[in-house]
């Protein structure tokens, strides 16, 4: 090959992926002179048109960021306002909450595992395909998300864009009998989901080792869902009231998303399962524990193809977790804290949780008569965005001896191992210049 | 109307109808409705062929499509071209959710100031292609069925998609989400909570959902047919309750569906009757 020309290789819209998007590699000779995620998604503008909301409707309006992680986008808006107004709701609002965000882990990992991903390790194009070969995995795969959509509709009232949550709590409690009457389902999906891990890692993995750091939530207790302080594998130990002051967000020309990085050097970083599942591997509900001992995986993992393991593994912890707050529910009352919007001083909100795909920030100021006058969310996939770039330049060297369709289509199992949700990035996020 | 005959089972020379899903703004929501269809999807694909679902396969082939699904809101000028290529390639054209039939959440930017919008958002403002509005896909293009919600409800997509193998009219409700309540025997929230709901006006779809959860209707699937808005609303204004509660709950994820649109717009002092539209 001429060592001076330029090959330009295009994945003209990414697959099985959330939302859209395309890939452009541009190499000249050996050189890989640039990789760009372009999301073309158009933008929606969540954080401008907050603004004026009565700050009531704010878990309900976030939750249309994202189809696949609406619980995500309430979850950390009702915290951060709940932080806001001084409110402190009662351990057993706020285990039913966990409760909520089990289902959505299990619904929103179940979908892509089973729906998007997988179907790549076996060389089809989906999962209707896989299933002429698979069946029972498939329907496997299929029920454990179709516990998860039934959780999130009992406890939600519908499992995308759930109607229940409210700030201070949920508009109504579930009944002990609808809980209850989740629990041989949830007894089954512990099982299955136990032997979907062990299916899944006996998979062949790429060797690829990422030397970059990992962000999640660390909580003293528990597995991290809706609280924590932010820890790194690099030994990063902050308050989620910090994060602004550690990380910011930049605009890049070939994306409506805009893109995260770490301050002070603006490092690249990763947040997801693998990076919750390196930092918390202690927090494990029993047989999740037990689970990621027995695979064959070594405890912390930086590979970024065995995020599907870390994803099953979680899966087990979702349905473990989700019996055991089922079968101690005793009631909820009150369900929703009752709150007064005080008037006089503005208030100001943050909180971080972690969506099924990482961590998610967001922060809001409210005005005096109980409105949103500032919003900003930062999204999983935008903190995610740089590094994947970054681990495709890796990759690409070694494959530039294939035709363009081998190389993108090897790129695209990079990319969608990560689990993107491309809808979420792309609600666009004020682009602040920092100078430390 | 008959579009494509329906396969014989075991006859594979038959070749299936062709199904695409297509996504301009949205949250993707809607389109995972059809995954989430877990006891439906293996059959369903046997009697239709998926051939274009970005979300859902890697194998993506062109049109002509028999059934074109399409989810989210037009407000690009590329999507303006891109849609009207969708409805040249396709036979019958959905609309899935309220993106797609009203513009969804993002049409609240119709009675914003574009380039405020932008500001507020990128600090390059001008590598953004975003038109002044969101708006619904049959402004641009003729649609022949339209599924409502935020999100749809999965068995009217189902129901949408049998009707249309099987060459007979959906059977999509026309009712107000207010009769689904009686139906349930929901006691009513307005009446017993004083809570400010929306279901006399708004179409039926969601099961009644928010009354059973103890909260007032927020009109997620839009206006029913013949929805008297107004006399609602009037009413609302009589007992005190005043606009900037009531203006936001008529301008949410239907805000430019045109009989919440123009309610909104005449109990707002402040509106200047969707200047971008």
């Amino acid at each position: 090959m001429n060592k001076k020309q330029i090959r330009t290789i295009e994945v003209a819209a990414l697959t099985r992926v959330e939302g859209e998007g395309a890939l452009r590699v541009v190499v000249e000779g050996e050189r890989i002179l640039d990789v760009q995620l372009a999301i073309y998604e158009p933008p929606r503008f969540f954080e401008a048109l907050l603004r004026g909301r009565p700050l009531d409707e704010t878990p309900d309006i976030t939750a249309r960021i994202c189809g696949i992680c609406p619980v995500a986008y309430q979850m950390t808006a009702v915290h951060a306002l709940e932080q806001a107004l001084g409110i402190v709701v009662t351990p057993e609002i706020r285990e039913l909450r966990r409760l909520l965000y089990c289902g959505e882990w299990i619904e929103s990992h179940g979908v892509h595992m089973h729906l998007l991903h997988i179907p790549d390790f076996f060389g089809y194009s989906n999962s209707i395909e896989l299933a002429q070969v698979y069946p029972h995995q498939v329907n496997r795969g299929l029920r454990l998300k179709k516990i998860g959509n039934r959780l999130l509709e009992v406890l939600g009232g519908r499992a995308v864009h759930p109607i229940n949550v409210a700030v201070g709590g949920f508009f109504k409690a579930p009944r002990l009998s609808e809980l209850r009457s989740l629990a041989d389902d949830l007894q089954w999906g512990l099982e299955a989901a136990i032997d979907v891990v062990r299916w899944v890692a006996s998979f062949e993995y790429p060797e690829f080792k990422g030397d970059y750091e990992m962000v999640a939530l660390r909580h003293a207790e528990e597995y991290p869902m809706n609280e924590g302080r932010i820890v790194s594998t690099a030994g990063l130990d902050i308050a989620t009231d910090e994060f602004e002051q550690h990380f910011e967000e930049r605009q890049v020309p070939h994306s409506t998303a805009l893109h995260a990085w770490q301050l002070p050097h603006r490092s690249t970083y990763t947040v997801g399962p693998l990076a919750r599942m390196n930092l918390n591997r202690d927090h494990l509900s029993a047989c999740a524990y037990e689970l990621s001992e027995s695979v064959e995986m070594q405890w912390p993992c930086f590979n970024p193809y065995r995020s599907i393991i870390a994803r099953g593994i979680e899966v087990v912890h979702a349905f473990e977790e989700a019996l055991a707050i089922v079968r101690r529910y005793q009631g909820c009352s009150p369900a929703r804290m009752s709150y007064a919007v005080s008037p006089g001083q503005a208030r100001e909100g943050m909180w971080a949780t972690e969506a099924p795909r990482g961590l998610i920030y967001h922060r809001y100021q409210t005005t005096s008569d109980g409105k949103i006058a500032h919003a900003k969310i930062i999204p999983p996939t935008s903190q995610n965005q740089r590094q994947i770039e970054l681990d495709l330049a890796a990759l690409l060297p070694q494959l530039l001896a294939q035709p363009d369709s081998a190389i993108g289509l090897a790129c695209e199992k990079l990319i969608r191992s990560y689990d993107p949700c491309i809808s979420c990035a792309t609600h666009f996020l004020k682009f602040e210049i920092k100078r430390l | 109307m008959s579009i494509v005959p329906r396969p014989r089972l075991g006859d594979i020379r038959v070749s299936k109808p062709r199904l695409a899903v297509f996504k301009f703004a949205s949250c993707d929501g809607c389109q995972l409705q059809l995954l989430s269809c877990e006891d439906e999807l293996l059959s369903l694909a046997e009697e239709l062929e998926i051939v274009h679902f970005l979300e859902a396969s890697s194998r993506i082939e062109m049109g002509p499509f028999d059934i074109a699904l399409v989810e989210g809101s037009i407000t690009t000028a590329a999507d303006l071209g891109r849609i009207q290529e969708v409805r040249r390639q396709s036979k019958k054209l959905v609309t899935i959710g309220a993106c797609a039939t009203a513009g969804g959440i993002q049409a609240l930017k119709n009675w914003a100031d574009r380039s405020e919008f932008l500001r507020c958002v990128y600090a390059t403002p001008e590598t953004i292609d975003t038109l002044s509005t969101s708006t619904a896909i049959a402004d641009h293009v003729q649609v022949d069925y339209e599924l409502r919600g935020c999100p749809i409800n999965r068995f009217q997509l189902l129901d949408v998609l049998r009707a249309l193998l099987t060459d007979r009219r959906p059977k999509l409700p026309s009712h107000s989400v207010c009769l689904d309540c009686k139906r349930r025997d929901t006691v009513c929230v307005a009446v017993a909570r004083d809570e400010i709901c929306l279901g006399p006006i708004t179409h039926a779809g969601c099961g009644a959902l928010c009354p059973a959860f103890n909260r007032g209707c927020y009109g997620c699937f839009g206006p029913a047919q013949q929805s008297n808005c107004d006399s609602l609303v009037d009413w609302h204004l009589h007992r005190q309750v005043t606009a900037p509660t009531l203006v936001p709950l008529l301008r949410n994820f239907n805000a430019a569906a045109i009989e919440f649109r123009d309610c909104g717009d005449r109990v707002d002092p402040q509106s200047d009757l969707g200047q971008n539209l």
